[in-house]
Formats: C-alpha cells, structure tokens, sequence
C-alpha cells in the first residue's frame, strides 16, 4: 500500500547526504569527511609531520612537538567520548598516567639493569632490597608493551561498565572521572617506595635499547609518535562513520531510546570509553620518553581537565577539531607560560569557560558556519503544521517535554 | 516470525504496578494473539500507558507477562526488546539529528555483529527499502528526522519497529495529531501488520477504534472492566457508565465527544473536568 505523506515543506538536503556525520547539536556538523576528505586530510597531516617539522624545527622544536602530540593523543580520545558520547570524562589523567608509569617503570628497570644494577636507584635510597613484583612484571619490553595496552583498558572496561551500567551520567559522571582522576594522583604519591611520590621518575637513558641521547633515535622516536597519532585519527575517522558511531551519537542524545531498540546503552559507552583510555595510554607511555619525566603533576586532576580545554576550543564533535584544538593550547601554553607563568593558568580556564557558554561547538563550528552560509536551521521550515504542530520538540534534541514524559523520568 | 506456524501471542496475568503507595496499574489480565488488532482504551489516567511501560520494563511490573513462552518480568528493557517486543511512544521518539535512513538503520541493528558494527554503511538493505515505501518515508531517507511532519515521525517510529523484527507491537495513540488521511493510512498499515504480529494500540479517537479496532479492551482507574468487539463493549453498561459519568481527567467537550463515538447520547455526559491535564497531544 501507498501512504499518502505530506511532504515537509522544507528543502531536502540532498547534496549532504549518506556520507555525512551526524551534527552537534549545538552546531552545524563541520568537517564531515568522506573518503577523500579524510584521506586529504590525514596526507596534508603526514607531510606537515613527517616531512616539513622534521626538515624545519631542531632537536628541541622537535622535542616540544611531540610532547603536543602525545597530549593530543588523550585529546582525540575526549573528542570521541565526550563530542561523540556525551560523556565528559574529567579524568583522562588516569590512563595517560597508567601508560606513562608503566612504561618508565620499564625504561627505569632498563636503564638500572644497564649500569649493572639489579633495583633502581631512587628504592635503593628507600631502603628496598627487593625489587618489587609490580615492577619485575614489566621487566621485558613485550610485557610492558602489552601492559600499557591492556591494563588502562581493562581498568576502563570495568570502571565504565560499573559507572554506566548504573546509569550514572551527566555532571555525576563527570565528577566521579575527576575523582578518580584525583585519588590516582593521592595513591601515586603515597607510595614513594614504588613509584618514587611525587618527583616522578626521570632521567631515562635508552628507550627498548636505544639511546635516547642520540639525535636520529629522537628523531625516529618523534616520527613513531606522529605516525602513531595519524593511525589513531584514522581510526577515529572510520569509528565516527561506522554503524558504531551512529549509535554513539543516537545515545548521546537519547539513551534511553536507544534501549528500548534492543541495545544496552551501558555497552556502547564503555566500548568507547575503553578506546579513549587506550589513547590516552599511549599518548602516556610515549610522553615518557618524548618528555623524559612522568610525575603525578602530570595526571592529577589539573592536566586531566587541560586535556578537555584543546578539545573544547577545538570542537569536540568534530573529527579534528581536538587534535587541532589541543596542539593549539599546548603551543599557546608554552608560548605564554614563559611570558607569563602565572597568568596562563587563568587565561586556560577563561578560555574554557567561555567556548563552553558561548561556543559550545568549538571554533570548529565558526568555520562550518562560514562555510556553509547556511542558517542553522533544523528546527526552521518543519513540517506544514496541519499535523499537530503543537507537539513539536524544540531546536533541543534533550527537549524537555520529552524528557519529562518519557523513561529518564521514569526510573 | 511466527515460531513452528502456532500464533505468537502476549498473556499479561495479574500485572499490578505500584508507584511508591499510588497502584496505577492493578491486577490486569490480558491476552493477546496475533492476527488480532486490539484497542487498549479508558480514560486518562487509567493506566493505559503504564501498562505497555511495564511489559517494556519501564515501569515496575509485579505479576506475569509472557511472550511466546518468555517471562518478561524482571528482564532488562534492552532484553526484552530483544525477545520481539517493540514499543512507541505516545511523544514520537525518533532521532532528530539523523536521518530517516540512519533512524531505520540503527533500528535493524539489535542482531548486527561486532564487525559490521564497525563499518561503515553501505547501500540500503532490502528490508529498510521496503519498510521507507511501506512508510511512505522513501523520499526522505536523508532527511533529518527532526524536521519531519509529525504524522510522519509517527510512521518513521512505526518503520523502526518493523525493521526491528518486533512480533509484539505495542503502539501508545499512534494516530494523535494525524491528518484523516494519514490516520486510514495508519489505519490499513495496522490492519496488514497485525496479520503476522501481535498488535496492542492505545487510542483516544473512537472514530479511529469503530473502523479499525477487531477487539477491545477498557480500562478504568487501573483495572480491566471490559473487553469484546466493538459492538459488545459498546454495550456495556460499565462502559458506558464510565464514558457518561465519572470519566477522569477529560474535559467536557472530550467525554462527549469519546461518548458519541461509541454510540452513546453525548448529552447524557454529565460530568467533566477540564482539561489542565498532562495531555500534550491535543
Ligand atoms: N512514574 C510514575 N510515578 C507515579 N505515578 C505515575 C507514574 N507514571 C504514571 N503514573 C500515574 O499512573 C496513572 C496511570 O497513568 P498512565 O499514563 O498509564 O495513564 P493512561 O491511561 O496512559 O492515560 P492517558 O490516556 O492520559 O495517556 C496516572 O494517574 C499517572 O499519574
Ligand atoms: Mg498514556
């Protein structure tokens, strides 16, 4: 049979069709990438990478950008959880911090058993005879390998899935991330004898048996981080246009929907909360060496909360816009912060505070903005109003009237 | 999808649903077969909605439900969804920011694996093409659901069941603030689905349940008080007494009007309240 359907009085968009990402809500879906885009997007990354830094900046240049890299790394994991997911994690900190201390507590060991000795030398100041099994586990590269990739995961996996599954969401989950945040900062520094408190572990030599002193190793060490960035944002690039990613963003925007379609919400948002981790843990272990210091300054709940000011500036629904947008705040950052130690704190925060207000998409979605000069208009040109007008959601996809009568009220 | 060629069906026995002291729903039994198109009406208030909420696990369901040999009480929303049982919602639903396409695709998904949960979505399978034209939906598939006509969300709501596979449909005032086209649409649509599913639609608009309804069940006040044909309920002196009288939260004009449709004496309506209620759709 034929319907006869009242077509909305509103011009089809036709031209952006299949290929493109589901929109922010609070903006225009900007850089919506197919194929070719991504592809031009990830080669224009490659070359300025992989062949124009290496060529332009020195040793030290180089050094500073591949610490932006690996921060970028936890910034393209916010970017999917929290653009994508609806779920703002506070917290990255933890697992950027658990890659990181594995992997110096592993470059630790190799450097001790280089100068011929069997315990590092901060325990020996301790006092401990015995090297600690947490640290003799990781003791071979293979393992500390597979350990920076696992464990953060599967604290991940359980974590979120304990969280979600309780339907904790919203401001409490984003308090609860940066409690965990904080209380890893606590336990690393209470147990100095392990993780040597609050100074961190430093002074690394040699990285799986290569000198760390030696310009080519840094080098390839800097085109390793970049092409491992590459490979995550291709990654990324195929989870936002993949069936996942969909439904991603089906439950950002009405979780309680998605349920009664067969699928448990719960699932979904751990999924992504576990590939975030794991960015956030590489980005970690490969700051390590990059930086040559891993510290509980750099995982408490301060740096977790930077980490979401590059994405928020940047966009975070937006396929590149935390990448961009944490590259920019971390250059910016060393840019002022030698000008101005104490003033870029604030300025950071300021920044946050108002894309947050004002800008909810990022500057991303200024660019989308001008590029489409289009009117955002979802909400305009809707159906011809003879078929109930009145129960037409606002521009809201959280609208209140639904979120009222419907199952989040309910439980 | 009917199991080894005997009809599916859903047996509600002695549901009651309690909200901290309040019994909204209360002791309700009811059994419903495929190749039936039952109406669930009353009044508002009565129960109707929280009766699908707690088949649905949205609600707190003591008693039994039972579909095709599984009991639904205690499952997870998601688990039951699963067992075939779809639902819309008496505010349509749908995801305003994706297409039409995606809202249907998304749908088909429950039974997806992993990797193709992975991958990127190509060309439109067979099924979501036939339930867009069923729909009337074909030439939106890349339209935004959000800016669809609200007859038209309902529609899409009721494609998504489809593609889901769901055996039981249970649809909350699925025609509230459709045209009179698109309500005999709806009408026919429902009709050919509930040859090979089990079919349970709340409706308010009598006129809609004198042409489509095959039997009926009333409730009032969070119990059953009658159910049969059309003809049978209509003659029933609770019923009637119900649609006369002491009818809830309606407003006046609404009771005469409910009470014309059955074949009543609209003038007979004595009692009505006005209708400050939580009724959005009207
Ligand atoms: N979550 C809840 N908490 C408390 N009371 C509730 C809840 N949900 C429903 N009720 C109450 O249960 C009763 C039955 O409501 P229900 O929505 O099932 O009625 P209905 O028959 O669907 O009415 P309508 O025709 O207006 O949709 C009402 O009195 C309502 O206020
Ligand atoms: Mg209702």
């Amino acid at each position: 049979m034929t319907t006869t359907a009242t077509p909305p009085a509103t011009t089809t968009p036709s031209t952006t069709g299949a290929r493109k990402l589901p929109s922010v809500a609070e903006g225009p879906g900007v850089w919506t990438t197919g194929p070719r885009g991504a592809l031009i997007g990830l080669g224009i990354g490659a070359v300025l990478l992989l062949v124009v830094a290496p060529l332009t900046l020195g040793g030290f240049g180089l050094d500073l950008l591949g610490r932006y890299l690996c921060m970028a790394m936890v910034a393209v994991g916010i970017g999917l959880v929290w653009g994508r997911g609806g779920m703002l994690a506070m917290g990255q900190g933890v697992y950027f911090g658990l890659g990181a201390y594995i992997m110096a507590m592993h470059m630790t060991l190799a450097d001790t058993t280089l100068e011929g000795e069997s315990i590092p030398t901060f325990m020996r100041q301790n006092g401990v005879e015995r090297l600690p099994e947490l640290w003799g586990i990781v003791q071979h590269p293979v393992i500390a390998v597979a350990a920076i990739i696992l464990v953060p995961t599967a604290v991940a996996g359980l974590l979120g899935w304990a969280i979600f599954s309780r339907r904790v969401k919203g401001a409490y989950f984003a308090i609860l991330s940066q409690a965990l945040a904080a209380a890893f900062a606590v336990l690393i520094i209470g147990q100095p004898v392990l993780t040597n408190g609050s100074n961190g572990l430093s002074n690394f030599q040699s990285l799986f048996g290569w000198d760390l002193d030696d310009s080519g190793n840094r080098l390839v060490l800097f085109l390793v981080v970049a092409v491992i960035l590459l490979a995550m944002l291709a990654v990324t690039w195929q989870l936002y246009r993949s069936r996942f990613g969909e439904l991603l963003v089906a439950v950002r925007d009405q979780e309680e929907r998605v349920r009664f379609l067969g699928y448990d919400p719960a699932l979904i948002k751990t999924v992504a909360y576990m590939i975030a981790a794991l960015f956030a843990a590489i980005g970690g272990a490969l700051f390590v060496p990059v930086v040559g210091i891993i510290s509980p300054a750099d995982i408490g709940v301060v740096p977790s909360i930077a980490f979401l000011i590059g994405v928020a500036i940047g966009g975070r629904a937006t396929w590149l816009g935390p990448v961009l947008g944490s590259i920019a705040v971390s250059f910016a950052g060393t840019q002022l912060a030698s000008a101005f130690p104490s003033a870029w704190v604030y300025l950071q925060g300021l920044l946050f505070v108002l894309v947050i207000g004002f800008l909810p998409g990022g500057l991303a979605s200024v660019i989308g903005l001008l590029r489409r000069r289009r009117p955002e208009g979802r909400g305009g040109g809707r159906g011809d109003g003879s078929a109930g007008a009145p129960d037409e959601p606002g521009d809201d996809p959280q609208d209140t009237t639904r979120e009222a009568t419907e199952p989040e009220a309910a439980r | 999808m009917t199991r080894d060629h005997r009809p599916s069906y859903l047996e509600i026995r002695d549901l009651r649903v309690v909200f901290d002291k309040f019994v909204a729903v209360d002791g309700v039994d009811l059994r419903v077969e495929q190749g039936d198109l039952r109406f669930l009406i009353g009044p508002n208030g009565a129960g109707k909605t929280t009766t699908i909420d707690a088949v649905t696990a949205l609600a707190p369901a003591q008693g039994s439900i039972n579909h095709n040999g599984h009991e639904l009480v205690g499952r997870k929303t998601h688990k039951i969804v699963r067992y075939g049982v779809g639902r819309t919602f008496q505010t349509a639903s749908v995801f305003e920011d994706l297409t039409v396409l995606q809202n249907l695709d998304i749908a088909a998904g429950l039974r997806r694996r992993p990797r193709e949960m992975l991958r990127h979505r190509t060309g439109v399978s067979a099924r979501i093409t036939e339930v867009m034209k069923t729909t009337g939906l074909s030439d939106f598939q890349e339209t935004k659901a959000g800016v669809l006509s609200h007859g038209q969300k309902q529609w899409l709501e009721i494609g998504m069941l489809m593609v889901q596979d769901a055996n039981v449909l249970l649809l909350d005032e699925p025609v509230a603030g459709m045209s009179q086209d698109e309500r005999d649409a709806t009408g026919e649509l429902l009709r050919k689905l509930a040859a090979d599913h089990v079919v349970v639609v709340v409706e308010h608009d009598m006129e809609f349940l004198r042409k489509y309804a095959q039997s009926v069940t009333v409730m009032a006040a969070g119990k059953i008080i009658a159910e049969g044909t059309v003809a049978e309920v209509q003659a029933n002196p609770t019923v009637q007494e119900i649609y006369l009288g002491t009818a809830g939260t309606k407003s006046l004009e609404e009771a005469k009007a409910e009470a014309e449709m059955l074949g009543l004496d609209p003038e007979a309506v004595t009692v009505g309240v006005p209708s400050a209620t939580e009724r959005e759709e009207h």
